[in-house]
């Protein structure tokens, strides 16, 4: 298993953002971590990438453990922010060759152009992130999740903003990444979780209420679509 | 390699991407600009400091006036570093890296320290200018404006430090700015003017501040105490601009 996360919890205050969850993922699928708005989606992934860390229970990525060896966890890991925060200052080329160097990458030039490639970037490489438009601000946001080529993938809404065909894209990408990476994905969409996810995990007021495949999911809510059983799980 | 358990490797990366965000934006050319504008009219045309009209060769206006100008340039160099990283939510993308807390504080540190020093350099051309104006031509002071040096870039170093701590604890820049501005004019002159006070009289208080080991320093007498003194406060700072990016793990 890439990614193994056991009875986790986390406390702000007295508000229990995360309370005692467990699920896991492994290589070679995309798992979808839903759920509504404040329900911990977010909360759950800042722990899988060391951001902050737990009160307690155990997250563990690729055998490391987040807290203790949050180095290695790192190397790991590529991580697209909900927010896509993008240094906007920079040309495309200068973000991601920061990237390429804080994970000490062999041929940056190369692994960049490849990356570019992989991610639709090209027309835009020219550009600083500022100038360009949304769509291609969340493939730079992916491009430097990917670059270093990390066998685990934790992507919150990758796909909020972008137009209908930028959607297809992206969507495709993952696909594709998915198929030799774990991959967790965090989104509102449920086409993009029918469309792309492999298992699905739901998440309500902390705690889990559905961590299935999606064959067993409708198995378990016969005639039922997504929409509606992520509606019933979570009122 | 590694030096104090810090990787260089990384250091330099952010430190790096700082030096490119910093001259990619109009920051750097701006807040650098006018503070070689400013000192120019301090030294050369405004009549209580002009060098021309206190009529001895000599490089005092400049030593006393860099430090004040120091407290506002340094701040606003400073005052984005790690502010407008945790607005943008970029600070995000830098903690979920291979790079520890101290790598990034440091980098940003050093970033600074080099745009500092970059501000410095141009005002060579005033020791020149004032070197040629003596007389007899090159009659000056070489050790005690080698000093002044040190103790200018020792005092850059600090504001420096003082200067990214405020940004670490705020996001809003201006915020940062003012913050930065307050504590340089306390730690420079702050202690100054407590030990006149009747209470603090005979207390040596003022050896807390930054001004009396600066005035040490600019004199040419290099002492270790001082050097100690300016590298224990930007070390002090710098550990808790640390601390305060490690919070978030509380």
């Amino acid at each position: 298993m890439s990614i193994q996360v056991q009875n986790l919890s986390k406390t702000y205050g007295t508000q229990k953002a995360v309370d005692t969850i467990s699920f896991s993922a492994e290589p070679g699928k995309v798992l979808g971590f839903l759920g509504p708005n404040g329900a911990g989606k977010s909360t759950t992934m800042k722990i899988l990438t060391c951001f902050i860390p737990q009160t307690s229970g155990r997250a563990l990525v690729c055998g490391f453990d987040t807290v203790k060896e949050a180095l290695q966890v790192r190397r790991q890991i590529g991580y697209l922010p909900e927010s896509n925060a993008l240094y906007q200052d920079l040309y495309v080329k200068e973000a991601l060759a920061f990237v390429a160097s804080v994970h000490e990458i062999n041929q940056p030039e190369k692994r960049i152009a490849e990356v570019i490639e992989q991610t639709g970037l090209g027309p835009e490489q020219k550009k600083k992130i500022g100038q360009l438009s949304k769509g291609y601000k969340q493939r730079v946001g992916l491009a430097q999740a990917i670059l270093h080529n990390p066998q685990v993938l934790i992507l919150d809404e990758p796909t909020s903003g972008l137009d209908p065909n930028q959607l297809i894209g992206i969507r495709n990408l993952i696909k594709e990444l998915g198929q030799n990476k774990t991959v967790i994905l965090s989104t509102h969409i449920m086409q993009e979780v029918e469309a792309v996810c492999d298992q699905v995990v739901i998440i309500n007021k902390g705690k889990i209420v559905a961590d299935q495949t999606l064959p067993n999911l409708y198995q378990q809510f016969p005639k039922q679509t997504l929409e509606q059983i992520f509606i019933k799980l979570t009122n | 390699m590694y030096i104090f358990d810090i990787q260089i490797f990384s250091v330099l990366t952010i430190l790096q991407k700082e030096i490119i965000a910093y001259l990619s934006s109009l920051v750097a050319y701006v807040t650098i600009g006018v503070f070689l504008l400013v000192l120019g009219l301090f030294l050369w045309v405004f009549p209580d400091t002009s060098v021309l009209d206190y009529g001895y060769a000599d490089l005092g206006s400049l030593f006393n006036t860099t430090p004040y100008l120091f407290m506002f340039l340094i701040p606003a160099i400073t005052m984005r570093s790690l502010a407008e990283e945790k607005k943008e939510g970029t600070f995000e993308l830098l903690a979920t890296s291979p790079i520890t807390d101290w790598q990034i504080v440091v980098g940003k540190y050093l970033a600074c320290v080099l745009l500092v020093l970059l501000a410095l350099l141009p005002t060579l051309v005033y020791v020149y200018s004032i070197s040629e104006l003596g007389n007899p031509v090159g009659n000056l002071d070489v050790g005690a404006v080698i000093g002044s040096y040190i103790g200018l870039f020792l005092l850059g170093g600090t504001f420096v430090a003082i200067g990214i701590f405020a940004s670490s604890i705020t996001k809003n820049q201006i915020i940062a700015f003012t913050i930065a501005v307050f504590m340089c004019f306390f730690m420079f002159s702050g202690f100054d003017s407590l030990s006149g006070l009747l209470s603090f009289q005979n207390s040596e208080i003022q050896n807390f501040g930054i001004n009396e080991h600066y005035q040490a320093i600019s004199r040419g007498v290099l002492d270790t105490r001082d050097l100690v003194y300016f590298l224990s406060i930007s070390g002090l700072f710098l550990l808790l601009t640390k601390t305060v990016l490690g919070g978030r793990k509380w």
